[in-house]
């Protein structure tokens, strides 16, 4: 045995040679079949897209119409149960953001259809009905609203400051998933582990210290971290409907106050305290000015980091690996440099493609950079400016349209018919 | 919005930009669509790239591997001493665990006729780490490799051996023909 193998081992082999071929039986001896059982069938993910299309609606409809939190929570984790627990929380919204934008990049890549309808579904939803989707269907969303117990309130500042990992989370997937690197959303899901009690430990204690978190800050993914809601964030603005604290007018109570967990209640602004107005304008042209420095300073900074970056591509990775062995930097070999000696490839073409893929960070780091730089600029911007309300509103990019805030309401109480409306009260 | 809104400048650059991105949405499905695959994909090994470095065992976000040993019996030697079988020095022919390459021993021996053997796989002792192919391609004839069984695979966006997979042999098949089967032409 020991000689065999020596001498076997000593031969040149390539993969696949059939050495010892095989035998002709003669006692009547056929070859099993070799098993092959079939995937899930595509109809699930039919049902899967048709499920999140009638769940919206529902949504859409309790949110808006009944307002109703009871009903909407009942709804959140019938999905929480469906889409985390039955359905392993995957395909997702967040995750297809990436299959959408290597659809863009990668001609070779075919996208599945139920990740482009689980993708463009809740945005079409948004448009009309703002982020009902956050609010009672996305499984993500349902667990962190779930655990959330004793809500504490995030500064403004804070919040504006800690939303700038969202941002960073999402123009980092689409370099990534444009560049065929990585899906570091679907990597990084914190509740997936959950959803399928199992998984990488790393992650899973992430999503842990997530819902421990969640238990006093509302919903910290959503809110600081997850890059579907940036993009909901925005098109809510733009909705044709949305959440409304008071179904009728406001009559300025100010029991509603409190009633957000997630800071998204806007009160009525009264008009400039003194001399604050020339402090204001001067900190916005300030602030004006520094937007193209920040741009162009992040968009320095995305380039200067382009080779880090470009690490996260397995093949930049082999290639690095394999200069170092062949600069006899390193001694001994790793898998990932056997695996490529072992295609027959020579070291100039992975140098070559590792320098085309180095070229594309160049360009995407420098990109990512300046988006950071503009989402910084701008949010100093925005939080310079000041609205003028007189009434205490949600905030259609921040609403997750839960519900809660419906029943501190005093007219919402009249139009449910618990209390009898007085001519003061209507005035 | 009940109420009909004066078509002010704010208004109309908000109805504007609303329609622009229901446009932009309405794209993305056209697109999706024409580029797009009916059929789902799905995740599986290229044998002839994969190396059995034990990955597939360890990284798999199920605590038992989706990924299993398979048999292409019809490249298979069915030797006596078969080196997927066998560790290289076995004490003595036989299937005393000592002897056995498998750790879980999860690959059945049987005798069919005079020198051959049979080796099959018993799927659900297998964990998918590659020990018995490595020793079968190295040394025999191949005919035992890696490959995803679709009736345990999750079917993650992003597999998470693929993302560890040294060799990158992990790519998306169509999921009508979901195998990359050795000695059948991808049947």
């Amino acid at each position: 045995m020991t000689f065999l193998i020596a001498f076997l081992g000593s031969c040149p082999v390539t993969q696949g040679e059939i050495r010892f071929p095989p035998p002709e039986f003669e006692s009547g001896y056929t070859f099993p079949q070799t098993t092959s059982p079939a995937p899930q069938s595509v109809l699930q993910e039919y049902i899967d897209a048709a499920v999140l299309v009638v769940g919206l609606l529902l949504a859409s409809h309790l949110i808006l119409k009944r307002r109703s939190r009871r009903a909407i929570f009942v709804l959140m984790i019938g999905a929480l149960l469906y889409f985390g627990f039955v359905r392993d929380g995957c395909i997702c919204p967040i995750g297809a953001i990436q299959n959408v934008t290597l659809t863009a990049f990668d001609r070779g890549y075919a996208i599945p259809i139920a990740a482009a309808v689980f993708f463009v579904v809740p945005l079409i939803f948004t448009l009309f009905s703002g982020r009902v989707f956050c609010g009672a269907i996305c499984p993500l969303g349902a667990i962190q609203d779930a655990v959330l117990i004793r809500p504490v309130a995030v500064p403004g500042w804070l919040e504006s400051g800690l939303r700038l990992f969202a941002y960073a989370y999402l123009g980092a997937a689409v370099l990534f998933a444009a560049t065929g690197s990585a899906f570091i959303i679907c990597r990084y899901d914190p509740f997936v582990g959950f959803f399928r009690l199992g998984g990488n430990w790393n992650v899973l204690i992430l999503g842990a210290s997530l819902l421990l978190i969640g238990l006093f800050v509302g919903r910290p993914y959503c809110r600081f971290l997850c890059p579907y809601g940036v993009i909901l964030r925005h098109l809510s603005r733009l909705s044709k409907r949305r959440v409304t604290i008071t179904p009728s007018e406001c009559i300025q109570c100010r029991l509603c106050e409190d009633a957000c967990p997630f800071g998204a209640i806007r009160e009525p602004t009264g008009n400039w305290p003194e001399g604050e107005y020339r402090i204001a304008k001067r900190r916005l042209a300030l602030f004006l000015v520094l937007l193209p420095i920040l741009v162009a300073g992040g968009g320095w900074g995305g380039y200067a980091l382009k080779s880090q970056l470009a690490r996260v591509h397995p093949r930049v990775r082999t290639a690095e690996r394999v200069y170092l062995e062949e600069a006899g930097q390193v001694q001994g070999t790793t898998n990932v440099s056997d695996a490529f000696r072992a295609t027959g490839q020579t070291t100039e073409v992975l140098y070559a493609d590792a320098t085309r893929i180095r070229g594309r960070f160049a360009l995407g780091g420098a990109l990512l950079g300046g988006f950071i730089g503009l989402v910084a600029g701008g949010k100093l911007l925005v939080l310079s400016i000041r609205r003028r309300r007189t009434e205490y509103e949600a905030d259609p990019a921040g609403c997750f349209a839960c519900g809660r805030c419906y029943k501190s309401c005093p007219k919402e109480h009249g139009r449910l018919k618990r209390i009898r409306e007085t001519a003061a009260g209507r005035a | 919005m009940d109420k009909q809104e004066p078509m002010n400048r704010r208004n109309f650059l908000r109805e504007g930009l609303w329609g622009a991105c229901l446009a932009g949405a309405g794209t993305a499905v056209g697109l999706s669509v024409a580029r797009g695959n009916s059929d789902n994909m799905v995740w599986q090994i290229d044998p002839y790239k994969c190396i059995a470095c034990g990955n597939c065992a360890t990284y798999c976000v199920l605590e038992d591997s989706a990924v299993k040993c398979v048999q292409a019996y019809a490249m298979c030697g069915y030797c006596d001493l078969c080196t997927g079988y066998l560790i290289p020095e076995p004490k003595a022919l036989d299937t005393g665990a000592e002897n056995e390459l498998c750790p879980t021993g999860a690959i059945k021996r049987t005798y069919v006729e005079d020198p051959y053997y049979e080796y099959t796989i018993d799927e659900s002792l297998c964990n998918g780490c590659g020990k018995c192919v490595k020793g079968c391609t190295v040394f025999g004839n191949g005919s035992l490799f890696l490959q995803v069984r679709h009736d345990r695979c999750k079917n993650c966006n992003e597999c998470a051996i693929a993302a560890a997979c040294p060799s990158q042999a992990f790519k998306r098949v169509p999921a009508d023909r979901p195998y990359l089967l050795k000695g059948a032409d991808n049947k």
